[in-house]
Formats: structure tokens, C-alpha cells, sequence
């Protein structure tokens, strides 16, 4: 099976920037998130974060707000995250689990990460969990053999880039601008600059997520960082689908319009 | 430092100065509680506020500002009442009320609200965010922002909105923009996520004055230290009027400021029992209610380990108050700390009880109380009859009834 570290291996090998898309557990439908997300990676995504539907998404825009609300209302549970992981796993994408903290510290941390492993996920983005909090997670993801993703943003100072990458594995997660979740006409201008600065600090990959919604901003992305991240855009063509077979064409044609974007 | 005759804030009244320990570590714990549980982005922010408080708090000019602004604008020091008529319906027992009702803008946030508004300045921002559940702390801040000359943006839930709209309509004279939150339970808790939000994007200009005593580091710290003028002021007040410390000093607990205001400058005096009034809703068993300290557990929300109202996976579960001001699934985490030290102790007061309450110090003693502190009105009615007519009990009379009116008029059918 694939795991980050193969997923970015291919993709260097290949001259090209890796894509990563994500979508939410259960949005549109239990099912339906499985389909879109294969077809996600059918399309020429290299990883998928599957998002963890959450209460109080306190870092996302109105997008991503609206798909996990959708989720929650459908009942899904952190079994159906679990379920949703193994069936896109199988496709032959790095699945990674996208999850504020608390969910994962109310089902016991231990039990998430062994949960995680089996269903053949590959790692956790937890945006929320912050070095001087992070120390356990790491321990406990490390023994089960997964990843740890966690973000720096233009904000951070070289220190706080150094805590944050020290605490990463698989990859960094570089915010292109200070804000929400959300596509956006322009990738922030301080995304490049950040990717620089981190790379003085890790040899990890470095991708770049928030406001990226098309293959020319993929492009414009993967000439200086190893990942172009995309979330909104595949959420926003499946709520303006009218049904789920036109929703998942929409789908497939921005994957494979961002997957020419990261191959320049 | 000479402390200026009658001055209310001095260094040791900013900083805690009850028994060692009271204050969180460097990462902002309160025991295992506190901490700091956001994004990556808001870390530098939070740093930069706990650097400039921390100097600001040991700045005599800053300390004198904000006297100044304590005693000449919101109207401070705030009287004790004793209350003998209402006294009689909690078995006797004598019970005095710290008069935060009689604040500019009618509750304590004004407090808190004037130390972090001379902060922002501190800071060099120039826009202010904040929350609202109320509206008190809304219009404090609005208040604040406009003596200031700041701008202002205030997130309030659309069910409070309704609620409150008396609330609604002052910060709006007071030249704040209000913004409606639909999302979620379109109350509090997402007026919180909202602020979050604009925060991430604009704190290059922008504060987030958080009001209560809840959210990361070093918020729960700060709200407490600005708003701890209430008990060292009625510590001081009930010696001089009673020759001695009360038995037990009550407050309602929504994110737990008036509460930590009034409790803090008693934690080191054991003798006095501390009790916190959650809103219960519509009973334990409706599953309608704010319990948070008394039926949650723990967990992270809005930046903080604390006592959270949750399902089995983290979902937060709503909650349910008549007053907009309890209606909060989380609590500050130095009143989680208090609870498992033992310090404070904790229970519930049902919508119907904060309303009887709430109608009884109308007719008993002419004051129509918030219907937040009516829920520790009506908390002291039980803990009156428990301790008897020998016992004290301190009540941290937290707002005025004002904003609650269309409330009132609906549940009395007025
Ligand atoms: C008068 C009054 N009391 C109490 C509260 C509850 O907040 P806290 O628990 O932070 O004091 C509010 C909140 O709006 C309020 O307006």
C-alpha cells in the first residue's frame, strides 16, 4: 500500500508537485464520500485527507462548514471515518485522517491511532494540536506506525516553524494565508516565502493548502512547494451538483485539472 | 510604588495574590486544564498578548489607567446591598449582594472589558472583536471601543439576537457592527467559532477580546485578573460591614467570569465555601441544560482543556438556558480545577427556579436582577436554608434585569 513517504517518492520521481485532495467523512453521503474520494485519486490525487466531521470547526469557511454539518446530520461517526479510510486506501492513495483534537482525545488517542492503522490509514492533520500539546500524539502515532502532519502559517516565527517541523512526519502543512478554510481568487503571497522558510528547517515535503481551487494555481503552487493541498473546490462542485452522478463527474474533471496543474 | 489614596488597583490586585499555585503554569495549565488547542496561525497572537499583559501588569501608569477608568466610567467601587426581605426566603440566612448591576452598562463584563480595551491600545491594534451570548458583554465592549475611538465587530447567535434585542439595538448606537451567527446552535458557542474566524484573518489589526474566563491561554488568566476587582473589593466591603468573611459566597457559571471575579480573592480563606450556579434548563433529565461542570466531561473546546458538554466521539451537544449568558456547552478551565480540587463546589438551577428567583428580588427588594444572577439568587435560597439564619452568604449580583424584559414578559405572560 501506498504511504506518504512512496506517495512524495513518485512524485519527485516524476518531476512533479504531489495532490492532495480532501473531502469530509460522510459528505455528501456516507457512500457518496467514498465514491468521490476514489474517484479523486482515479482522477490523479497522490493522497486524500479524509475530513473528521466536527461540531465546532472553528478554523474552517463557510464551505467546509456546510459539508461536515451535512455529515454530522447523516449520523457519521468515527466508524464511518474509519470505514471511509479502508475502502479509499484501496484505491491506491496515502489516506490520512484531517481531524481537530478533541474527537481524537474523547475516543482515547491510543485507540485512534491503533484504529487508524488497521484500516490502513496512514496519518493524522490535527490543525488544532499545537506543539507544546502534541508530545503524547506523537508517541502514540509513532508506536502504531502513522504519520504526524501538523501546520505552520505566515505567522510563525523561524522558531516556532522549527518546534512545528520537529513534531511532523510525512509531511509539513504550510497555510498560504492567514484565514479560514475556503477556495479563493488568489493564493496567498506569502505562501512561497513560507515554504522557504520551512525548508530551512526540515527535510520533509512541504505542502501548501488553503484558498488553491484550480490547475492554474496548482501550477503556480507546485513551482516552489513538493504538495498543492485542495479541500473547498471538491466540496464546493459537489453542493452545486444537482445530482450525485453529475457531482462526481464535477469532481473528476477538477482532480484531473489540478493533477495537469501540479505537473506544471 | 506609593499607592495613591482609594486607589482600587494595585500591582498585588491584578496579579493573584491568594495561595500559591493559583495562577497557570507557562503553558497556561490550571492543573490539567487550560492549555492552548488552536491553529498554528493564532500561536504568535496569543504570545504577543500574554507578553504585553504580562508587562502591562506591572506598569503603574497602566494600572492607573485603568483605576481611573474603573472608578470615574464604569462606576467603581460597586455597593453591597443587604437584602433582609429576600433574606427571609433563604431560611434566614443573611444574605448581601455585590452590586455589579449598578456598573456602567449594567454587568460585570465592563470590568474585564476596560482592561483588555487599554490593551488593545497597548498593542497597537486598531479593530476589536468580540463575542456575545447576552449582549452584556457586547455592549461593554462596544462601550469600551467607542470611548477608546476602536473599531468594533461584535458575533452573537441569531436565537440571541432575538432574545436580547434591546442588546442588540444599544451596540448598534454605540456605533459597533453587529454580526448574526447562523451556524450550529446559532447561540453563544458559535458566536465564539465565528470570532475565532475573523480573528485568523485579521489579527494583524485586529484583538479578539474574549469575554469570560474560558478559550486558550492566556485568556482565562487575563479575564480573571481584570475581573477579580469584584471580590477583593466585597472582601474588603463585608469586613467592614459585618466584622467578618461570609460563610459562602455564590455566582451563576456560564464561561465563569463573574464567578472567578468574585471567588478569587476568597480561595485562600478556607472558611469560606464557594458555590457556582450552572444553568439546568429544563431539568438534568430533559437533557435540555448547560451543566457543564456538573454533568459534562472533560475535553477540549474553543482552545481549552476543560469540562465540555460532549458526546461519547466529541461532539459538542448543545445546550439549553433560558438566559443567553449560561447558555454555553463549556466552562473557563480554573473553575474545571476548582471543581476536581474541591475548591468550589458546583450545581444546577432550573429555568423555572432562576425565574422564581428572578421575579422574588423584583418584589421583595426592588431590583430586577439579570437572569443570569437570578440563577444564583436562586441557588442562595437553597443554600440559605441549608446553613441557617447564623450564616453569611455573599452573592455576586453580576447584571440588571433591563435587557431581560421581552424574557420576562413572555414566561409571566406580563
Ligand atoms: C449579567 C451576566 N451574568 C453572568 C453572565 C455569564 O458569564 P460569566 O459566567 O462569564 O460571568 C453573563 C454573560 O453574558 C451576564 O451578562
Amino acid at each position: 500500500m501506498t504511504t506518504l513517504q512512496t506517495a512524495f517518492e513518485k512524485a519527485r520521481a516524476d518531476k512533479r508537485a504531489a495532490l492532495v485532495g480532501y473531502l469530509p467523512a460522510g459528505f455528501p453521503t456516507k457512500d457518496g464520500a467514498v465514491a468521490a474520494a476514489t474517484a479523486m485519486v482515479e482522477a490523479g490525487c497522490d493522497v486524500i485527507e479524509i475530513g473528521l466531521p466536527y461540531s465546532d470547526p472553528l478554523m474552517d469557511g463557510p464551505t467546509i462548514q456546510d459539508a461536515v454539518h451535512r455529515a454530522l446530520s447523516n449520523g457519521t461517526r468515527i466508524a464511518d471515518v474509519m470505514r471511509t479510510v479502508e475502502a479509499v486506501a484501496r484505491s491506491g492513495a496515502a489516506v490520512l485522517v484531517m481531524t481537530y483534537w478533541n474527537p481524537i482525545d474523547r475516543y482515547g488517542a491510543e485507540r485512534f491511532a491503533r484504529d487508524l492503522a488497521n484500516a490502513g490509514g496512514r496519518g493524522t492533520i490535527t490543525p488544532d494540536l499545537t506543539p507544546e500539546e502534541a508530545g503524547p500524539w506523537c508517541e502514540l502515532s509513532a508506536a502504531a506506525n502513522i504519520d504526524t502532519v501538523f501546520l505552520v502559517a505566515p505567522s510563525s516565527p523561524d522558531e516556532r516553524i522549527q518546534a512545528v517541523a520537529d513534531c511532523c512526519t510525512g509531511f509539513v502543512y504550510a497555510a498560504s494565508l492567514m484565514g479560514v478554510t475556503g477556495a479563493r481568487a488568489s493564493v496567498g503571497a506569502a505562501a512561497e516565502g513560507l515554504v522557504a522558510r520551512t525548508r530551512a528547517h526540515t527535510g520533509l515535503p512541504v505542502c501548501v493548502g488553503l484558498g488553491v481551487g484550480t490547475g492554474a494555481q496548482a501550477a503556480e503552487v507546485a513551482g516552489y512547494a513538493d504538495g498543492v493541498i485542495v479541500g473547498s473546490a471538491f466540496i464546493r462542485r459537489l453542493l452545486d451538483a444537482p445530482d450525485e452522478a453529475s457531482g462526481l463527474k464535477a469532481v473528476r474533471e477538477l482532480a484531473a485539472e489540478l493533477a495537469a496543474g501540479v505537473r506544471g | 510604588m506609593t499607592i495613591a489614596e482609594g486607589t482600587l488597583i494595585t500591582a498585588a490586585g491584578l496579579a493573584g495574590n491568594g495561595p500559591a499555585g493559583d495562577d497557570p503554569d507557562a503553558r497556561g495549565r490550571f492543573g490539567v486544564f487550560g492549555g492552548r488547542f488552536v491553529p498554528e496561525a493564532l500561536i504568535p497572537a496569543l504570545d504577543e498578548v500574554a507578553k504585553v499583559y504580562a508587562e502591562a501588569k506591572s506598569d503603574p501608569a497602566f494600572l492607573a489607567e485603568f483605576d481611573h477608568l474603573l472608578r470615574t466610567y464604569a462606576g467603581r467601587p460597586t455597593t453591597l446591598t443587604d437584602v433582609r426581605r429576600f433574606s427571609e426566603r433563604a431560611g434566614g440566612a443573611r444574605v448581601i449582594l455585590k452590586r455589579e448591576d449598578l456598573t456602567h452598562t449594567g454587568a460585570h463584563k465592563i470590568n474585564n472589558v476596560l482592561g483588555q480595551a487599554l490593551l488593545t491600545k497597548r498593542l497597537g491594534k486598531t479593530r476589536v472583536i468580540a463575542e456575545t451570548g447576552a449582549g452584556q458583554h457586547g455592549v461593554a465592549t462596544a462601550t469600551a471601543c467607542a470611548l477608546l475611538g476602536l473599531e468594533c465587530v461584535i458575533y452573537m447567535g441569531e436565537v440571541d439576537c432575538e432574545r436580547q434585542s434591546l442588546n442588540v439595538a444599544r451596540m448598534k448606537l454605540l456605533g459597533a457592527s453587529v454580526v448574526p451567527v447562523g451556524n450550529g446552535s446559532r447561540t453563544l458557542k458559535d458566536a465564539i467559532n465565528e470570532a475565532f474566524r475573523d480573528w485568523v484573518t485579521n489579527v494583524e489589526t485586529t484583538h479578539y477580546l474574549f469575554g469570560t474566563v474560558a478559550g486558550p491561554h492566556p485568556f482565562p488568566e487575563i479575564v480573571r485578573d481584570f475581573a477579580r476587582i469584584i471580590g477583593v473589593e466585597a472582601r474588603r466591603q463585608m469586613l467592614e460591614l459585618t466584622g467578618r468573611l461570609p460563610d459562602a459566597v455564590a455566582a451563576a457559571v456560564g464561561g465563569g467570569s463573574n464567578a472567578i471575579g468574585i471567588f478569587h480573592a476568597f480561595l485562600g480563606d478556607q472558611d469560606v465555601a464557594l458555590h457556582g450556579y450552572e444553568a439546568a434548563g429544563h431539568g438534568v433529565d430533559s437533557g435540555e441544560h448547560a451543566l457543564t461542570l456538573t454533568e459534562g466531561s472533560i475535553g477540549v473546546l474553543h482552545g481549552s482543556r476543560t469540562y465540555v458538554l460532549q458526546d461519547d466521539e466529541g461532539q459538542t451537544i448543545e445546550s439549553h438556558s433560558i438566559s443567553a449568558g449560561l447558555d454555553y456547552p463549556g466552562v473557563g478551565p480554573e473553575h474545571a480545577w476548582l471543581k476536581d480540587t474541591g475548591r468550589a463546589t458546583y450545581h444546577g438551577v432550573t429555568d423555572d427556579e432562576a425565574m422564581e428567583a428572578f421575579s422574588l428580588l423584583a418584589r421583595t427588594e426592588g431590583i430586577i436582577p439579570a437572569i443570569e444572577s437570578a440563577h444564583a439568587l436562586a441557588g442562595t435560597l437553597k443554600l440559605g436554608r441549608e446553613l441557617g439564619p447564623e450564616a453569611t452568604i455573599l452573592v455576586n449580583l453580576s447584571g440588571r434585569g433591563d435587557k431581560d424584559m421581552g424574557t420576562a414578559m413572555k414566561y409571566f405572560d406580563l
